[in-house]
């Protein structure tokens, strides 16, 4: 079967649906499925809920999505970074279900790996484990009892993930610390939609050096990426 | 003479000891880094790298290589790069020695507060759950107390938790202190400040 579209807009067609939960790779503004959110823009398609890291800042990645309105609801770990967000927030237009980073991962990889839940210390005896089962596991150092709680897989109905390279099969490549929550993004989605930068010859990616194997992709698009950079840190020469 | 930003992160470059793999938090944490001096030290950062190395020059960065707080960082010839899942696999996972990161509030007892003021600031806990719940010695640096000179070593926290029974170490501008039974127990403190004046500042119970 074909999997690769000449543009966002084609690659979306026909798999969208108002209400619908989307997993979306991205940390920060580093290695978001940039274009895909555009499309999903034009679309029009609302009442979205969106697993992602992060909201985008506002005017970029996820803040367009935001500014529109498309969005009912977060699943994030952290949202610090957006001020239409933040207002829309604190005026009861957005939901927002906190996941602690780790938990959020492994709730994409879980759901795509056919895990219904796991259990987990991070969160117990927080307000993250409120009204979650608690299970005591004899895992301390000297098999102390510990406690756990219990979180389940997210099964989306769309993952939109943004790799440097890809075969026609899929096969994904990811560049340094742009691949963060893309994998496990793209494991647990129904349907995989992917944007690239490059789309390579079968036969030119090392075997042994594929990040994401095909069969988690459904569905590819290559276009142009502006790769905004949130924070641009830097050192001096003199320092060196 | 409290300790200034850099002399706590100097303090806290202290804890780690060769071979470590280490997380450090944002703000003074990061400027541990500084510190560190020949020991050998592998920085984790949880969006899915181990080895982190300094900021680029200007010019240089890329838009692909950022660390946790969201900075343009560089790559150093151990450095690895892996997912978000496997990344909180290695810190849930206790594979990541110490982890050092700033708080609003610490409780004698270990609990910890840092990610949120209700109906102030909601900004999310992003990966410091994970990190307190999983990696083996958890280290705070932060001021003694708040802007207004309230204690931040309390009794019992009054903010959102972050993680209970989770401090080990706490490394302030007037000196270092452990978690024990019973309470705090001062390690040492910051030159010509007294422990009268640390148990002034210090809701906490000192033992």
């Amino acid at each position: 079967m074909k999997k690769v579209f000449a543009t966002a807009d084609e690659a979306l067609d026909g798999i969208l649906h108002d209400g619908m939960l989307i997993a979306a790779g991205g940390f920060g503004l580093c290695g978001i499925p940039e274009l895909l959110i555009d499309a999903l823009v034009k679309s029009g398609v609302k009442d979205l809920t969106v697993a992602s890291n992060n909201a985008g800042v506002d005017g970029f990645g996820l803040g367009k999505l935001l500014e529109t309105k498309q969005i009912k609801k977060m699943m994030s770990s952290y949202v610090g970074e957006n001020a239409e967000f933040m207002r829309q927030y604190l005026a009861g237009e957005l939901e927002l279900e906190f996941n602690p980073q780790g938990t959020l991962a492994e709730r994409m990889r879980a759901g795509g790996s056919g895990i219904a839940g796991f259990y987990t210390k991070t969160g117990y005896g927080t307000q993250i484990g409120e009204g979650k089962e608690v299970k005591v596991f004899p895992t301390g150092p000297q098999g102390q009892p510990e406690h756990y709680i219990l979180e389940e897989g997210i099964f989306a109905d769309l993952a939109i993930v943004k790799a440097w390279k890809a075969d026609d099969t899929g096969n994904l490549v990811f560049r340094k610390t742009a691949r963060n929550f893309n994998p496990p993004a793209a494991m647990c989605g129904k349907i995989c939609v992917v944007e690239v930068e490059e789309i390579v010859p079968r036969g030119t990616l090392d075997p042994d050096h594929i990040h994401l194997p095909g069969i988690f992709v459904h569905r590819i698009i290559q276009g142009e990426h502006e790769k905004r950079i949130e924070k641009v840190t830097t050192r001096s020469r003199e320092d060196a | 003479m409290p300790w200034d930003r850099n002399q706590m992160a100097a303090r806290a470059a202290e804890e780690l000891e060769d071979g470590m793999y280490v997380n450090l938090g944002i703000g003074i944490p990061t400027l541990v880094a500084n510190y560190v001096g020949d020991k050998d030290i592998t920085l984790q950062s949880e969006n899915g790298m181990l080895g982190m190395g300094p900021f680029p020059y200007e010019g240089e960065e890329d838009p692909d290589l950022i660390n946790a707080g969201k900075q343009t960082i560089t790559e150093l010839n151990r450095t690895s790069y892996f997912d978000s899942a496997t990344s909180f696999g290695m810190i849930r996972g206790g594979k990541i020695a110490a982890a050092i990161l700033g708080a609003m509030e610490v409780a004698e007892n270990g609990d910890l507060a840092n990610w949120m003021i209700p109906g102030k600031l909601i900004k999310g806990m992003g990966g410091a759950m994970d990190l307190v719940a999983g990696v083996e010695k958890v280290v705070v640096v932060m001021d003694h107390t708040n802007k207004a000179g309230d204690a931040k070593l309390l009794k019992a926290c009054t903010l959102p938790l972050t993680g209970t029974g989770v401090v080990d170490r706490i490394i302030t501008d007037l000196g270092v202190f452990d978690v024990v039974e019973g309470g705090l127990k001062i390690v040492e403190t910051a030159p010509e400040v007294t422990e009268d004046e640390v148990r002034a500042k210090t809701e906490a119970t000192i033992v």
